[in-house]
């Protein structure tokens, strides 16, 4: 007999499913991409000009904000449909854009500053009578899809931009916490293991440990209580693949977690989620509060003897602290630094207890995965790393964003089908994968597949999926020094291969760039990365090394020139290079004379101007206000 | 800087409802305190230790290990510049140069006056925005040194004030 909680959960279905039917239903349906980057771009300001362009056109219409499509070059980003119309998504849809969207969208009139994104198409999966509904975006004249999305899959970010966020009907009526009564009503703990384990899903936070075994050690281990804990502590710089499920999809991340909770028989769970994701913090909180109200956190959950509540830990700005046994001391209240292991979390975790942390990414496939079955999921991607790959592709590409693709795909593809090549007609250089523990490819390993193998063993990582493009004007050695200001900011301190080590690297790579690099320098280098890499405690001293030795294998002869030549070939390490202005370019209009912080700038009006190389100081900030582009670097 | 007013501690006990007896509360609460003074004043870190029983030490250790937490006061404005990869490759050593230039701090320093703290952080996650700067809370993308340094200076005037700039007349 169905117990009264499923009853009641089954009705509410019902009726969502019937409620998202009838609100596209109207005369116009608008959606409004409201995730941070949409925010940021000026979305908030772009609604009260929406609705007057309703009201002044007399239309019944419902607005739905949802999270971000990924395309954050196009941020903000809105979607039309009138009745009997296709939708259609357009970019740049700032308030002063609003009203030349709708005449275009309605009248046909041309636009001038928005952009018309594409046709926005419904496509649905279909396996084991379960459906996977997202959003897929064409061209309208061609029917093709856009070249942004033509390789892409969107299976962990299908609900994202689809949906809203903070509103658990929206889930519901595409099929939410179908997977957990699945779980709950049909599967023993041991069978919905046994599914994750056959789906060959791998830890998406970068090590790419198989789930399912993870969470089997979890079960295993016969004390109580035990947790389930999230890492949303997404800290590389460059990442923001968690950000954007956390804030357009909460409520499959906290699906996800209670059917792990169900499966290594949990009673608690934490979602550790980085303070500087307010807005990430804040749907979670509004989903965490509708999952309770709908019975789906609490005790005897949809009439059964699972009983399971989740917590949200705000992190406090330590990026160790993405380390799992350093997020557990955190989720304690103490410093976050990381312990030994073994005795893994799955044996004592956080309290001392059993404990499984898995990434955001791995949870909000978990529903998906139980739904619509391990074989489905096997048989996207490759044999090896089943399913898909999310990366935030950012830095010197043309089409910056988050994509989601199946495993296997090219670097090659990524960069120049999905993100369209190099800006500025610039060269590749590289690409750097796997933020600051990752290491970075050159143009000869751009057709290494994207899977979890393939990038470990051409010297990279999957890391968590945060994927940098960097063009012909990045100093690789200056690069690499950054990355080791930043882990020798964020070593935690606690074990002195990787507190010295990152220190020590750091200040040889200053060195280098600083024009007093010597041809030892290099071989120091190995051998201290060496030592970081055997000896140091956690992931984060054992990977800081691998940017600077992915540089120094792949580009060995730019460190030469720095130390030999005293020369940056990239033009970027100030030690090392001259500005200067182009006399025939130059067309005395003395913004750069004033701009100059070291007056070391002079010229008459309309004169060219000269730079004095005594005073200059290399901050090239006269370069970056010249229109003309008459200074340059040597 | 302008003389510090007192501290009034019974704003804390709020938190305390909120928190005691629970376990792991100290980073909450840290966290509660600094939303209430801006800052981790020792009066209200004595007192958590003598609430919470966690010996002083504890807390200065915990407090001091991560980067969201500040035992000085900050200024009354908070720009935040990002310095995360994709900032850093698109332009964000250039506006902190432009910045301490202005400005006459460097990240991590606040005016003489107290107007204006300026930090660097390392990712915001909003790359494609790059780079960013959140001034205030409010997250400003594509940032160029000229609209940066502009829209500081409003929001440094707009509190009626001369700002806290050497003033140069470069507009």
């Amino acid at each position: 007999m169905m117990s009264e909680s499923l009853t009641q959960l089954l009705v509410r279905q019902e009726q969502a499913r019937q409620a998202w039917q009838a609100k596209q239903n109207v005369d116009l349906y608008v959606t409004v991409g409201m995730g941070t980057c949409g925010l940021a771009a000026g979305a908030a300001d772009a609604l009260p000009v929406i609705e007057q362009e309703i009201r002044g056109r007399n239309l019944k219409a419902v607005i739905t904000k949802v999270g971000c499509v990924g395309m954050c070059s196009y941020e903000p980003q809105i979607e039309l449909q009138a009745r009997g119309r296709p939708r259609m998504n357009y970019g740049q849809a700032t308030a002063a854009n609003i009203s030349e969207i709708f005449a275009s969208y309605f009248e046909g009139s041309p636009l001038k500053k928005a952009v018309l994104v594409g046709e926005v198409q419904p496509s649905l999966t279909r396996r084991n009578g379960q459906s996977l509904s997202s959003l897929s975006f064409r061209a309208p004249e061609t029917g093709e899809a856009i070249p942004f999305q033509s390789k892409q899959l969107r299976i962990v970010l299908s609900n994202c931009g689809l949906i809203d966020p903070e509103s658990i009907d929206d889930y519901l009526a595409l099929d939410g916490y179908e997977a957990l009564r699945k779980s709950l009503t049909q599967l023993t703990p041991e069978e919905v293991i046994d599914e994750i384990t056959r789906s060959g899903l791998r830890g998406r936070g970068g090590g790419g440990f198989p789930t399912g075994v993870k969470w089997g050690l979890a079960r295993k281990t016969p004390r109580w209580p035990k947790y389930v804990i999230c890492n949303g502590d997404e800290g590389d710089p460059g990442a923001f693949m968690d950000r954007s499920i956390l804030e357009g999809d909460p409520h499959s991340v906290i699906e996800g977690m209670i059917i792990a909770g169900y499966a290594i028989g949990a009673r608690y769970g934490y979602i550790y989620c980085r303070a500087e994701y307010p807005l990430a913090i804040r749907r979670l909180r509004i989903a965490l509060d509708q999952a309770r109200q709908l019975g789906l956190l609490g005790e005897h959950i949809m009439g059964t003897d699972f009983s399971f509540d989740l917590f949200i830990k705000e992190g406090a700005g330590a990026f160790v602290c993405g380390e799992e046994t350093a997020l557990m001391a955190s989720v304690q209240g103490e410093r976050g630094q990381p312990w030994p292991r073994p005795p893994y979390p799955a044996v004592s975790g956080v309290w001392g207890q059993p404990s499984n942390v898995n990434n955001v990414k791995s949870y909000a496939y978990v529903p998906r995965i139980v739904r619509m079955g391990a074989e489905w999921f096997k048989s996207l991607g490759t044999p090896g790393s089943p399913g898909t790959a999310i990366f935030a592709l950012t830095g010197m590409v043309n089409r910056t964003g988050l994509i989601e693709v199946p495993m296997g795909i090219t670097l090659r593809e990524i960069i120049y089908d999905v993100g369209g090549g190099i800006p500025l007609g610039r060269k590749f250089k590289a690409v750097q994968t796997g933020g600051p523990l990752g290491g970075c490819l050159p143009e000869a390993h751009l057709d290494t597949p994207v899977d979890f193998d393939s990038l470990v063993s051409a010297g990279a990582v999957m890391g968590s999926g945060g994927m940098i493009v960097a063009d012909e004007t990045t100093c690789m050695v200056e690069f690499a020094k950054y990355f080791m200001r930043f882990t020798c900011d964020e070593s935690c301190g606690k074990c002195p291969p990787c507190r010295i080590g990152s220190t020590r690297l750091l200040e040889i790579l200053e060195r280098i760039t600083a024009g007093e690099g010597e041809p030892e320098d290099l071989n120091r280098i190995r051998y201290i990365a060496q030592g970081m890499q055997r000896g140091s405690l956690c992931a984060l001293g054992q990977l800081a090394p691998s940017p600077v030795l992915s540089s120094l294998r792949h580009f060995e002869d730019e460190f030469r020139a720095h130390i030999e030549e005293k020369r940056c070939p990239a033009g970027k390490c100030r030690a090392l290079i001259t500005y200067e202005i182009v006399a025939d370019l130059c067309t005395g209009c003395m913004v750069c004379g004033r701009s100059c912080p070291s007056k070391a700038i002079s010229g008459e009006k309309r004169q060219p101007h000269v730079i004095n190389p005594d005073l200059c100081e290399r901050c090239g900030l006269c370069r970056e206000v010249c229109k003309f582009d008459a200074i340059i670097v040597r | 800087m302008a003389e510090a007013p007192a501290i009034d501690l019974s704003l804390m006990e709020e938190v305390f409802a909120q928190y005691e007896g629970q376990p792991g509360a100290l980073i909450p609460v840290l966290q509660k305190t600094q939303e209430i003074y801006n800052y981790l004043p020792g009066e209200a870190l004595q007192l958590i230790s003598e609430r919470l029983g966690i010996a002083l030490g504890k807390i200065y250790g915990v407090a001091t290990f991560y980067a969201q937490f500040y035992l000085e006061r900050r200024g009354k404005h908070v720009l935040k510049v990002c310095d995360g990869t994709a900032c850093h490759v698109k332009g964000t050593p250039v506006l902190l140069t432009a910045l301490e230039e202005e400005f006459g701090i460097k990240p991590g320093e606040t005016t003489a006056d107290g107007q204006l703290t300026v930090e660097v952080i390392y990712c915001f996650g909003s790359c494609a925005l790059a780079p960013v700067a959140v001034l205030d809370g409010q997250v400003m993308g594509r940032m160029r040194q000229e609209m940066l340094l502009r829209r500081v200076k409003k929001q440094l005037e707009a509190d009626g004030r001369q700002g806290t700039t050497m003033a140069r007349s470069d507009e």
